[in-house]
């Protein structure tokens, strides 16, 4: 029982995480109709940009954990917004309007670049920073096992539920919200009542990149230890995120995470904690062969 | 003054040639209809002039400016609304929401008098305000359809096929409509239709498209009593 609870903790931070990339996924696919393979790589970036801005933080002497985390929030999502602009502006545009596989194999080698660009100019050894948020409050304790909630795991979910909510109300309720779901529903048409539709697609790419920039903060703080490869695992769990949960649906986005992270968290713990990533590849495949829609898509058919 | 002036338009599918060399002008204040069969280009002529797709050759001019460079938004912008081919309303949003698109590049003060004056013209939107668009029926998107191209307060406004698939009794409404605007508000219109006998009788000039080509022009009257109109495009309605 213990035991289980802890897990669900765990899960729940994972999932918290994993949501938190899916987002950039759907959103994309949900607007171009494409798969962003480089949607985990942003992540990745992001990453390293937070632990570069704490490293310079702590050698310029601020100590106090909650403004150093909130500069760092700041930056890290200013810059892997623009990462997230970049991306689309030169490798996806300029093939907008060709086949559907061109911006698909393009996205493929933005993740390739990424990654290599990461590796020459930051090394490929992993990089670590101190722990930043230490503690936590062990709940209770039974049968000999202790159930432990970190500070950090507190930080990330309570920073991945406000922000959802921030999101939902962003797409749900603004005007940019409308114009994001109009060029979804009907790119042409959204054209036709003066929606710039490249930009909509921009600051889409920018959201989508803003989130993961928080996740990348967050598992910073979390794992204190990151690579340059950390982008590939994540990206196909947040992937699969994104098609359990229906690919195009928020809502869909951020239930698929946490699936996705409690299916993790029980596997580690109960079957096979070397083996965790074959959960989330055989749930894809079982997803994509019996449920393709997932749990909250829509059907194809509807798309114009 | 004129509005627009078409001149020479060619329009292109890959090696479809769907327009060869089209001129047409509409003055401030008119209905001008465009009748023309299946396949004739109507919803092409409608679509090349947002740019989508581009034209080949020719020139678009919209009071006084060159905007066939311009891009569809940009053109939207300058004050042309259309009211596509098949409704084309957001189906997942709400009413209210579809409204608002056709408002998006609006000033927020013209909003609520805008949605007032659009239920006056269209009693139902108000009864399904807050329902999905795609909910609605077919009469009833077309009423949305135009009241959402009518937010963005357009100089010129494009109806493409607007009576196409509609019962009787809508048929009757949007064409009532369409008169009022013009008469009422001024507004100039440009009407795409094969419903050649009420269009006709609403516009003060036709235009008969085929196969990519004016082929004929004149006022409403005087089409209705052509034979060769009759021949093409009233016989079936009688
Ligand atoms: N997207 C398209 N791709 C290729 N050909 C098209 C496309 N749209 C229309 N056409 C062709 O262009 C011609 C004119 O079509 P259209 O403008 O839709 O006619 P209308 O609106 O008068 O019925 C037709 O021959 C049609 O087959
Ligand atoms: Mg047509």
């Amino acid at each position: 029982m213990a035991s289980i609870i802890q897990q669900l903790i765990n899960g729940l931070t994972l999932g918290s995480i994993y949501g938190l990339i899916a987002i950039g996924y759907t959103m994309v696919y949900g607007i171009i109709g494409m798969i962003n393979f480089a949607h985990g790589d942003i992540y990745m970036v992001s990453a390293f940009i937070a632990v570069t801005c704490f490293t310079l933080l702590a050698a310029a002497g601020i100590s106090s954990v909650p403004l150093a985390l909130l500069i760092v929030l700041a930056v890290t999502v200013a810059f892997t917004s623009v990462f997230g602009w970049s991306v689309e502006r030169t490798a996806y545009r300029p093939l907008r309007g060709s086949t559907r596989l061109a911006p698909l194999i393009s996205s493929i080698g933005m993740s390739i670049f990424l990654q290599n660009m990461v590796q020459v100019t930051q090394g490929a050894r992993v990089k670590s920073i101190p722990p930043i948020i230490t503690g936590g409050i062990d709940l209770f304790t039974r049968d000999g096992f202790n159930v432990h909630l970190a500070y950090s795991q507190i930080i990330i979910v309570m920073v991945t539920v406000a922000l959802m909510a921030v999101f939902t109300w962003l797409i749900t309720q603004t005007s940019f919200g409308r114009q994001q779901r109009a060029c979804e529903q009907d790119r042409t048409m959204a054209m036709l009542l003066g929606i710039d539709v490249d930009r909509t697609i921009s600051l889409t790419f920018m959201i989508g990149a803003a989130l993961a920039a928080v996740a990348g903060v967050l598992v910073t703080v979390y794992y204190g230890v990151i690579d340059f490869y950390i982008g590939f695992g994540a990206g196909i769990k947040a992937f699969t995120a994104a098609v359990l949960g229906g690919i195009g649906s928020l809502p869909g986005a951020m239930l698929g995470g946490l699936v996705i992270g409690l299916i993790e968290a029980f596997w580690a713990a109960y079957l096979s904690a070397e083996y965790k990533d074959v959960a989330t590849f055989s749930i894809l495949i079982l997803v994509l062969m019996f449920r393709p829609n997932g749990l909250l898509g829509r059907p194809e058919v509807e798309k114009v | 003054m004129n509005m627009l002036e078409i001149s020479g338009v060619h329009t292109h599918y890959g090696h479809v040639h769907a327009l060869k060399g089209v001129d047409l002008v509409v003055r401030s204040g008119e209905i001008v209809t465009l009748i023309g069969a299946n396949g004739a280009g109507k919803s092409t002529l409608m679509m090349t002039l947002f740019g989508v797709p581009h034209l080949s050759s020719g020139r678009i001019v919209f009071e006084g400016e060159d905007i066939s460079g311009l891009k569809a938004h940009q053109i939207s912008r300058r004050g042309i609304a259309l009211v596509p081919e098949g409704r084309r309303i957001f189906p997942r949003m709400t009413v209210l929401e579809n409204l608002q698109m056709g408002a998006a590049m609006s000033p927020a003060a013209h909003f609520g008098p805008d949605l007032e004056r659009m239920f006056a013209l269209f009693p139902v939107l108000e009864e399904r305000l807050l329902q999905r668009a795609g909910t609605l029926s077919g009469g009833e998107q077309q009423m949305l359809a135009i009241a959402r191209a009518l937010m963005a307060r357009p100089k010129l406004l494009l109806l493409d096929e607007p009576s196409l698939g509609l019962a009787p009794l809508y048929i009757r409404r949007v064409f009532d409509i369409i008169g009022e605007l013009n008469r009422d508000h001024g507004m100039t219109i440009l009407l795409v239709e094969q419903n050649a006998h009420h269009a006709l009788r609403v516009a003060h000039r036709g235009l008969v498209l085929q196969q990519g080509k004016v082929v004929l022009e004149g006022n409403g009257q005087e089409l209705l009593a052509n034979p060769a109109v009759r021949a093409a495009y009233l016989e079936a309605d009688q």
